[in-house]
């Protein structure tokens, strides 16, 4: 069964079936190398797990858990495509939604975006929640790249991304409660005033549509984008960036 | 050999009564819904349509099922709103704008005061004595633009800008067939 270092009963089950992993891996590290699809938003395979989104709650042995946070051990029993846990999925889907502003037919992101595969996945036919409607400026200060912030699930993967690849600490996530929001290190708070250039990580990594690159659109028309063509569960389809 | 006559009398189906309305909407998802093209002649042996843009039909009636787009933009959305739900066993939010208020919701971080003064009052190349509109025949717009499901119980979604043809049909069949309309991939789209 096993290809890798692991020794043979170095396995867990999900949902049932066998799932080998390498030492030290996470559950959703095992997972997705074995082709499973935990969904998930804040976790990126390029980057230290954040545990923030909780998209990826699985039940270990029937506790709760982020799969992108536990790690793997032998024998552990993973549920996680459950009526349960996809009911809840779907409700943490519908608060992301609500929170911000996501008018997808305006969206640049439409089609390759993470958050809305992942909502088409857990079947989000529509928002359950009252609208917050959101008042959160855009960001049109930098002449390559805009900011905007309707659309910011705090997945930090900007804040990660500028801080461990790019070296520049460009993004950071400030306030909290319902007032958490994303800001620019720079004097002026202003993309603008930083030395982001469109080649840094951090400017391609956002699952959603907030760090976008200007003069850009309709380049891939709607209806063959990624998630038009194949679901987000599938292998290979499951980073947005 | 003769045919023998049924025992009982058969049974006719009642056809379902269909009515559909655009309220804060730009009719983008009727035209959609009238790309399912030929299979609306299978459709019309289901369904009759009650009040609607295809039938001009001013009042609903008793119906099975309501079709809504759009969403809530003034005071005459919200009682047509409330008369549909009043009259229809399954309400259905259909498109973008009825789900969570869509184009006419990017309104709704501006104050509405000063967007009114800015098209009738203030604009450049208005003519002289222009002013906002009060005939007492105008609904009152209302403040922010609401989606449907946050003024009445709404029964399903059928999300896209608009919804695929396709989706209509799946959606409706599925209905007629007493299934939960499920769409999957391909037919589930938000834009
Ligand atoms: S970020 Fe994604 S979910 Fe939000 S509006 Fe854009 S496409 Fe839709
Ligand atoms: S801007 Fe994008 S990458 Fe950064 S925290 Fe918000 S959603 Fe995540």
């Amino acid at each position: 069964m096993s290809t890798s270092t692991a020794t043979p009963d170095a396995s867990f089950t999900l949902d049932g079936e066998d799932v080998p992993f390498r030492p030290g891996e996470t559950i959703l590290q095992a997972a997705q190398r074995a082709g499973h699809y935990v969904p998930h938003l804040c976790w990126h395979p390029e980057f230290h797990p954040h545990g923030s989104c909780r998209v990826c709650t699985v039940k270990v042995n029937g506790r709760a858990g982020a799969a992108c946070t536990v790690q793997a051990a032998a024998g552990l029993a993973v549920e996680s495509s459950t009526d349960e846990l996809n009911a809840h999925r779907k409700t943490l889907l519908q608060m992301l939604f609500v929170e911000g502003n996501h008018f997808c037919p305006s969206c640049e992101k439409s089609g390759n975006c993470l958050l809305q595969a992942t909502a088409y996945e857990a079947g989000m036919e529509g928002p359950h929640f009252e609208e917050f409607y959101p008042d959160r400026p855009v960001d049109a200060s930098h002449p390559d790249i805009l900011l905007d912030f309707d659309r910011c699930i705090l997945c930090e993967l900007c804040v990660r991304a500028s801080a461990d690849v790019d070296g520049r600490n460009i993004f950071a996530i400030a306030g909290h409660g319902i007032d958490t929001h994303l800001v620019v290190n720079s004097p002026s708070g202003k993309l603008g005033d930083t030395d982001m250039t469109l080649a840094d990580r951090a400017a391609s990594i956002c699952p959603v549509g907030v760090i976008l690159p200007k003069r850009r659109g309709f380049a891939v028309p709607i209806g063959e984008r990624r998630y038009d063509v194949k679901t987000v569960a599938e292998p290979g389809n499951q980073e947005a960036s | 050999m003769t045919t023998l006559a049924p025992l009982y009398p058969t049974h006719q189906p009642r056809k379902l009564k269909v009515a559909t309305v655009s309220l804060a909407g730009c009719f983008g998802c009727h035209m959609s819904f009238l790309d399912i093209d030929e299979r609306i002649l299978e459709l019309i042996e289901h369904v009759e349509f009650d009040r609607s843009p295809l039938t001009d039909i001013k009042h609903v009636g008793h119906c099975d099922i309501g079709l809504i787009e759009g969403g809530l933009c003034n005071s005459e959305n919200v009682e047509v709103l409330r008369d549909f739900r009043k009259h229809c066993k399954t309400l259905v939010a259909v498109g973008a704008c009825a789900i969570n208020g869509g184009l006419p919701a990017q309104r709704n971080h501006l104050d509405l005061g000063e967007i009114l003064q800015d098209v009738y009052g203030s604009r450049t190349g208005m003519s002289a004595g222009s002013a906002i509109p009060n005939d007492p025949e105008l609904p009152l717009p209302l403040n922010k633009v609401h989606p449907i499901h946050e003024v009445v119980h709404v029964d399903y979604f059928l999300p896209g800008c608009p919804p695929p043809a396709d989706a209509f049909w799946r959606f409706l069949t599925d209905l007629m067939a007493g299934r939960t309309p499920h769409l999957g991939h391909g037919l589930m789209h938000y834009d």
